[in-house]
């Protein structure tokens, strides 16, 4: 599978703390990567820089649009910017934050496409219910307001909102994050659905090892802003070679 | 006027005014901030307007002032004479005869020419401010031209109220670039913004904007292919003129439900009143 | 029809501008007020107006506070409009507020100081007690001070701030080599650098700087403030013609200075340090200086590594709302006609009415769901 994405020697220091260190990693076509740490590793601040959202201090970001590779920072922020509404996705994982809670569901949903240049509003709103049954929503919602909806709810109302684009790259950070037990089991069995469903390419961030060994392809363990380990998922998870990633696993894992 | 010089401001603000006209008609619809003066008219009663025509007007033009499409209503008045009494310039109700014209809320009813030039008064330049207050973030979405956001309120509200609910001050979009407030003016009138031969100027005084649309320009107002920008109007005659197609005034003659409707651009009714007579 | 109602409506604003003539004169059984008087009696009215109308003059100020019936706002804007039309000749010399010849200059961080605590003309002690007898509020005492008694020491009080600063507690103010902005003559643009930032405040709203600045004292962006000091009086004013090349005093001008100390900053490599918020207006203006200076300490929030949340850290919101002749002139261009405005709403509200009935008329419960 070939590269989409990839980071070289990026290193980003906020105030005086080094939040990245010289981090390289590629992503491939269709595949799911975690970048798993604990807080403050600099997994959330790899995944802004990754998606254009912060432009790191050193290292390049390069995205392989067709057959060429090109630095984001070459690009520059308007064509970042066109990616981020189309053809890139961000889950953040508070959903009331990345959604108008004063906008139906269904523009919400028809943002992105309106964002990318849809005119059509019977299209749009279609194609917004045809993703609200998608995400397991009653099409009945379709007008009403995410306030009235519960935190599971709003969580797969996001997701439906930034696949509707039909993206091929999407970057989620601690989606199953400040959920229920049992609600967090059913949306990640959502995104597993979706994101093979539709091939997409993913970088999740997570501190939840069971998240990444249910979701990723592959794995990369952050400390203190640089990469400590990295390997396919099972091998990382069944076999950790770093002492941290022992810790992590051995804490985590215990059934 | 003694003491002052010719259509009040100096040529040193007159100047810097026409340079950022010059800008502004170089990137239609940008908005190009400029160092906006204090003017002996409050901010809000068209400081911008002034501007524009005191750093335009010579002693050859003649002046038409409107607001809401008349010459008398009493701010039009107002400023028809402060220019009146500070450039001496000749002033007119006629449209055909204005060289320029500035207006609040209204685009005349009979087509502009390409030797006339119309200033409106803009109270809100941001087109997106209703969504986003904050200047340093708007300003930011005309530069990546990320419109989207108000598009999702013309959805909105198709979806609660079956049909856009904007009614004046409808968003345009200027030479398929520049997301812009096209003044408060009715969504009738929106259609004559698109390719007007005239040089359309817009001024605001406290937002210390100027905009621009040069002649023969596209202006198309948002909306969407299945339900399109579709203004509307009392659906009267004039009960001066007879006029049918003319944007119209609704006055209350009566506490019984009573209503008059009358042209609200008086010049063009007077002059139809007169071609009918 | 036009040509008539041009002239009705012409009569109607000269009718309008005669009635007012009237109204500010008074009864004329009474004497008129002469600007002089104003000058002398109504020193805080001449000194708001001078601040808010951005020209130090209070023959000005105090002529606009008559034409404009004594409301300040009104008379501000006078002198703004006044102010923008006049030549600017010559920039002065910073003043030097070290130098002032404090008439009053108090601190509240030390009991005692060089110079010591000096009252001068204040209400702060006074019983608010409304005087009756009107000759009892124009009496003055025969042992009333003056103004500098004695200038040689009155221009000699080392600033409470500069004591801190001697023992490095308190930020140093690095002077700046770069011109500093003019917000006269170039539009407001973000970020706002601090020069434009308490240039605007300068000339901002006394009453929405007092209340964003009472705003942080209750929690919404707080700054642990202290008045360092604030100090009133005579401060020279100096120009360096060019063709001469060396300064001369052209004047004196009464300026209030308030220099909070606010809560330190610091890290594990810069030992911590008091911080500052800066408030200076013209005449005597405790209130202003003092809300100025809350105000200009809060919206360093984002320098000082503090979080931004509350409305007066907010830079934008503050600098876009803090001119009153802005402000009140946008409040109130809502009195003028917007029928044309109004009319196409009515149109499309009876649009949407007649839809929805209709739609209810043919399907009521669909209806009905729309209307949630």
């Amino acid at each position: 599978m070939s590269v989409l994405l990839e980071a070289r020697h990026i290193s980003h220091r906020f105030g005086r703390t080094l939040a990245l260190d010289d981090v390289s990693l590629t992503l491939r076509r269709h595949e799911i990567l975690a970048i798993v740490g604990e807080s403050g590793s600099g997994k959330t601040t790899l995944l802004n820089m990754l998606s254009g959202r912060l432009t790191p201090q050193s290292g390049d970001i390069l995205y392989y649009d067709g057959h060429a590779a090109t630095s984001l920072r070459v690009r520059g922020e308007r064509a970042v910017r066109t990616l981020q509404r189309a053809r890139w996705g961000y889950v953040a994982q508070d959903p009331r934050a990345a959604l108008r809670l004063d906008i139906s569901a269904g523009g919400n949903i028809g943002a992105r496409l309106m964002a990318s240049g849809a005119r059509n509003y019977d299209d749009i709103r279609a194609m917004a219910a045809r993703w609200l049954e998608a995400v397991e929503i009653d099409v009945d919602r379709l007008d009403d307001w995410p306030r009235t909806f519960s935190g599971g709810m709003l969580q797969r109302l996001q997701i439906a909102a930034t696949l509707v684009t039909d993206p091929e790259l999407v970057f989620m950070d601690e989606p199953t994050g400040g959920l229920d037990v049992s609600v967090q089991a059913r949306i990640l069995d959502l995104i597993r659905s979706l994101v093979r469903r539709l091939g997409l390419a993913v970088v999740i961030v997570t501190h939840d090892i069971g998240v990444a060994r249910l979701l990723a392809d592959r794995l990369i363990v952050m400390r203190r802003g640089c990469i400590v380990e990295h390997g396919l998922t099972d091998q990382v998870l069944d076999d950790p070679q770093h002492p941290y990633t022992q810790l992590l696993v051995a804490s985590v894992l215990p059934v | 006027m003694q003491g002052y010089n010719f259509a009040y401001l100096d040529e040193t603000t007159k100047r810097m005014i026409r340079r950022a006209i010059l800008k502004a008609v170089a990137i239609p619809g940008h908005q190009v901030p400029f160092a906006s003066r204090e003017m002996p008219l409050p901010y809000g009663w068209g400081t911008g307007g002034i501007q524009l025509t005191a750093s335009l007007i010579g002693a050859d033009d003649v002046l038409k002032v409107i607001d809401q499409g008349a010459d008398d209503t009493t701010n039009a008045i107002s400023i028809r004479s402060f220019f009146a009494r500070t450039a001496g310039v000749r002033t007119t109700t006629h449209t055909d005869a204005a060289t320029l014209i500035q207006t609040r809320h209204r685009i005349p009813e009979i087509p502009l020419r390409d030797d006339q030039i119309i200033v409106y008064q803009v109270p809100m330049p941001e087109p997106l401010y209703r969504l986003e207050p904050s200047r340093a973030v708007s300003r930011r979405m005309h530069a990546m031209a990320d419109y989207g956001p108000m598009h999702v309120k013309l959805y909105e509200d198709i979806t609660r109220f079956g049909r856009v609910a904007v009614s004046y001050d409808h968003p345009v979009v200027v030479n398929r670039r520049y997301l812009m407030s096209p003044s408060p003016i009715p969504a009738f009138d929106n259609p004559k913004l698109h390719r007007m031969p005239a040089l359309q100027l817009f001024g605001a005084g406290r937002e210390k904007r100027i905009y621009a649309v040069p002649p023969h320009t596209d202006v198309v107002s948002l909306d969407f292919e299945d339900r399109p920008f579709n203004p509307i109007r009392a659906p009267h005659r004039c009960a001066l003129c007879g006029a049918e197609h003319s944007y119209l005034d609704e006055m209350v003659i009566d506490d019984r439900g009573g209503r008059m409707f009358a042209c609200s651009d008086t010049d063009y009714c007077a002059s139809y009143q007169a071609r009918e007579a | 029809m036009a040509y008539v109602a041009v002239k009705g409506g012409e009569a109607a604003i000269a009718a309008a501008h005669a009635w007012l003539a009237r109204v500010r004169r008074g009864d004329t059984r009474l004497s008129a007020i002469a600007a002089a008087q104003i000058v002398a009696q109504l020193g805080r009215a001449v000194d708001r107006v001078m601040a808010e109308g951005a020209l130090y003059d209070p023959q000005l100020a105090a002529m606009a506070i008559l034409q404009a019936q004594g409301d300040l706002i009104e008379a501000a804007f006078l002198v703004r409009a006044y102010r923008t039309t006049l030549p600017r000749l010559i920039d002065s010399d910073p003043v030097d507020t070290a130098a002032m010849r404090t008439q009053r200059r108090i601190s509240a961080i030390f009991k005692d100081l060089p110079g010591g605590q000096r009252l001068g003309p204040t209400t702060d002690y006074t019983h608010r007690l409304l005087e009756f007898d009107i000759s009892a509020v124009a009496a003055i005492k025969p042992d009333a001070p003056k103004a500098d008694p004695d200038p040689a020491i009155a221009a000699t009080l080392p600033r409470a701030t500069d004591l801190l600063g001697a023992e490095s507690l308190i930020e140093g103010e690095v002077p700046s080599l770069n011109e500093p902005i003019d917000l006269t003559m170039s539009p407001l643009a973000f970020p706002a650098s601090r020069d434009e930032r308490l240039q605007a405040l300068a000339r901002g709203d006394e009453g929405f700087l007092l209340a964003l600045g009472y705003s942080t004292q209750r929690g919404y962006g707080h700054t642990h403030p202290f008045v360092g000091e604030l100090r009133m009086g005579a401060v020279g004013l100096r120009i360096t013609p060019p063709e001469l090349g060396f300064a001369i005093d052209i004047g004196d001008i009464i300026l209030t200075e308030c220099q909070m100390v606010n809560q330190f900053a610091g890290s594990k490599t810069t030992p911590p340090q008091f911080t500052r918020g800066y408030g200076l207006s013209f005449g005597h203006a405790d209130r202003r200086a003092m809300s100025m200076a809350l105000v200009d300490r809060a919206m360093r929030a984002e320098e000082l590594g503090e979080d931004v949340s509350a409305p007066a850290q907010n830079v934008e919101f503050v600098l876009s709302h803090c001119d009153n002749i802005e402000a009140t002139g946008f409040v109130e261009h809502l009195k003028l006609p917007h029928h044309v405005d109004f009319q196409s709403e009515l149109e499309t509200i009876r649009a949407m009415r007649r839809e929805a009935q209709a739609t209810k008329g043919a399907a009521p419960d669909e209806a009905d769901n729309a209307g949630l």
